[in-house]
């Protein structure tokens, strides 16, 4: 005998109660808020379909666009000639030779500006004085765009890989250097009294507690940093280059090759999820002890 | 018997923008090795600043604290802070070894002591658990843990069982009385208890309120090995009263 007949699945009465919220119930708030609040359960419990969902609407409203208002396609290509310019430049080999430029740049930049940021950020977060003195000018580096500072660098640099390399590692500096500092002081003063009571040397105290307690908020800028790098790379690509993804996307834009500039964007986004998503990783992976990240929730 | 630890004239002064804050005022005793002393007194009298003199984690701005003749941040202390201040990215069996680890590394001794000590606060079964899941009361047990396996020289008690419930509280009261009657350890207690104070101390300090000094120095000549029963004996009761009637005659602050 079935009991629980598919009718009374609760996502059913979720949804059938997030309609009657919000539609038979209009005028009261709370509904509207309880609607919304149902649905987003539901929602957030099928998340995939729902990305995937969303992706195939995307894709159906381009190719509706580009079809009625029959655009030409250095304007903009459809759906399939996107793909199709995809494949042509995956196995000619083109877009891998770039994505593995950038690739380089952007790993080379970001491990560059972290190491660079983390030390500097320890040194400040540990010297009031030295904060002082050097913080004016690490904000003032900030209200300059990067853009602009690109061409100098190129410049100096050549328009090899060197000057690109130097603009990810300055792009990634500010937030990893924020991050560093908050978190180093955000350790808690009652715990560093522990380890001073078990007569913790200056390393164990870094090991032990300084970098563990640092390590969310840390985390937290690399997301920021690591995206922020591809971005990084492609502005000096653009600014002088003859290789990257940056580069690519010009040598589309210079010969009306609309549908390469798309391929090459899209690359440049799953480059930039796969560095994000590796990070959110890298967060699951070691602060499990954390409510807010633990996979299983743990309430 | 020689003194181990030596308070003499001990003044501290915290800084606050107008003239400084003063939360011990000439405070001056010794404790003997092995003794168990209780410390008592209002709240905000300076209670845990003196714990914290007694470990080094303060240096007094006037007078002196001595541990066998030196400055006391060379004593191994066990610290039990007011709160459990337990490490939260560390499991409750880690937070426990971390004073090994910080002492040079965990050996196969080390593990089979901190399980005897998980199994002596009560916790089995949750050697893997996080600091968050775990219950105000649990989180201070596994701090009394951690407090106990390095065998340090000296233990210092800030509220231990503040935050237990009656009856954990009296277990562990016996528990940590067993542990001291067992290795002997030089103990300094601070507690809101009169009788968890007279039942397992040799000396109760009292202090008065803010800026702290020494109001009574009463010793408790009840006979060991002491025992729960003994709460309900004449002298216990007298010892009490005592203590109590001098805490109810100190100034409110
Ligand atoms: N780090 C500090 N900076 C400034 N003032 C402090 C500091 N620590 C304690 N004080 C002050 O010193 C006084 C004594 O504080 P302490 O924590 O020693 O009290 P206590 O006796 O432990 O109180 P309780 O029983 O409530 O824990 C208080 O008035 C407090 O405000
Ligand atoms: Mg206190």
């Amino acid at each position: 005998m079935q009991i629980r007949s598919r009718r009374y699945s609760p996502d059913k009465r979720r949804i059938r109660n997030s309609v009657y919220c919000l539609f038979v119930c209009l005028p009261a708030p709370w509904n509207l808020i309880h609607g919304v609040f149902l649905l987003l359960v539901v929602l957030n419990k099928h998340r995939f379909w729902f990305v995937a969902l969303t992706a195939i609407i995307a894709l159906v409203v381009w190719q509706a666009v580009a079809w009625i208002w029959r655009l030409p396609a250095f304007i903009l290509p459809t759906p399939f000639q996107v793909a199709a310019r995809f494949w042509q430049a995956l196995m000619d080999g083109s877009l891998i030779r770039h994505l593995l430029i950038t690739l380089i740049e952007v790993l080379a930049g970001l491990t560059a500006g972290v190491g660079f940021a983390t030390l500097t950020g320890y040194w400040l977060a540990k010297s009031r004085p030295a904060e002082r003195l050097l913080s004016p000018y690490l904000v003032a580096s900030q209200a300059l765009p990067m853009v602009a500072i690109a061409p100098l660098l190129i410049i100096w640099f050549g328009s090899g890989l060197v000057s690109k390399i130097l603009i990810c590692t300055l792009t990634v500096f500010f937030p990893i250097l924020i991050n560093t500092i908050v978190g180093v002081r955000a350790v808690p003063e009652s715990l560093r009294e522990l380890v001073r009571s078990l007569h913790a040397t200056p390393a164990q105290t870094l090991r032990y507690l300084e970098v563990p307690a640092a390590l969310p908020v840390f985390l937290g800028g690399l997301r920021v940093g690591a995206t922020l790098s591809v971005i990084g790379a492609v502005v000096g690509e653009f600014v002088g280059s003859d290789r990257g993804l940056g580069f690519l996307i010009n040598v589309g834009r210079g010969q009306y090759d609309t549908a390469l500039v798309f391929a090459t964007i899209l690359t440049l986004i799953a480059l930039a999820l796969s560095l994000y998503y590796s990070v959110v990783l890298l967060e699951k992976l070691t602060l499990r002890w954390n409510r807010n990240y633990s996979s299983q929730s743990r309430s | 018997m020689e003194p181990i630890l030596l308070c003499r004239h001990v003044t501290h002064t915290f800084p606050d923008g107008n003239g400084g804050l003063q939360a011990l005022n000439d405070l001056s005793f010794d404790v003997c090795p092995q003794e168990f002393v209780c410390v008592l007194g209002p709240s905000g009298c300076g209670k845990t600043t003196l714990l914290r003199l007694l470990a080094g984690l303060l240096s007094p701005t006037g007078g002196q604290v001595l541990f066998q003749g030196q400055p006391a941040s060379a004593a191994r202390t066990g610290f039990v802070f007011q709160s459990a201040n337990l490490m939260p990215w560390r499991t409750v069996l880690q937070n426990i070894l971390l004073p090994l680890e910080l002492a040079g590394g965990v050996d196969d001794t080390g593990r089979r002591e901190a399980a005897a000590l998980i199994e002596l606060v009560g916790l089995s079964g949750f050697e893997q658990a996080w600091p968050a899941d775990l219950s105000g009361g649990m989180a201070q047990r596994v701090a009394i843990a951690r407090a106990l396996i390095h065998d340090p020289d000296i233990l210092l008690l800030d509220e231990p069982f503040g935050a237990l419930d009656a009856l954990t509280r009296d277990r562990m009261g016996s528990e940590l009385l067993r542990i001291w009657q067992a290795q002997r350890k030089t103990v300094v207690m601070v507690t809101h208890s009169i009788s968890e104070a007279v039942l397992l101390a040799d000396r109760v300090l009292v202090l008065t309120p803010r800026p702290g000094t020494l109001a009574v120095d009463q010793k408790i000549a009840l006979p060991r090995p002491r025992v729960e029963e003994m709460r309900y004996s004449a002298d216990f009761g007298r010892l009490a009263r005592e203590i109590k009637g001098a805490i109810s005659s100190l100034p409110f602050s």
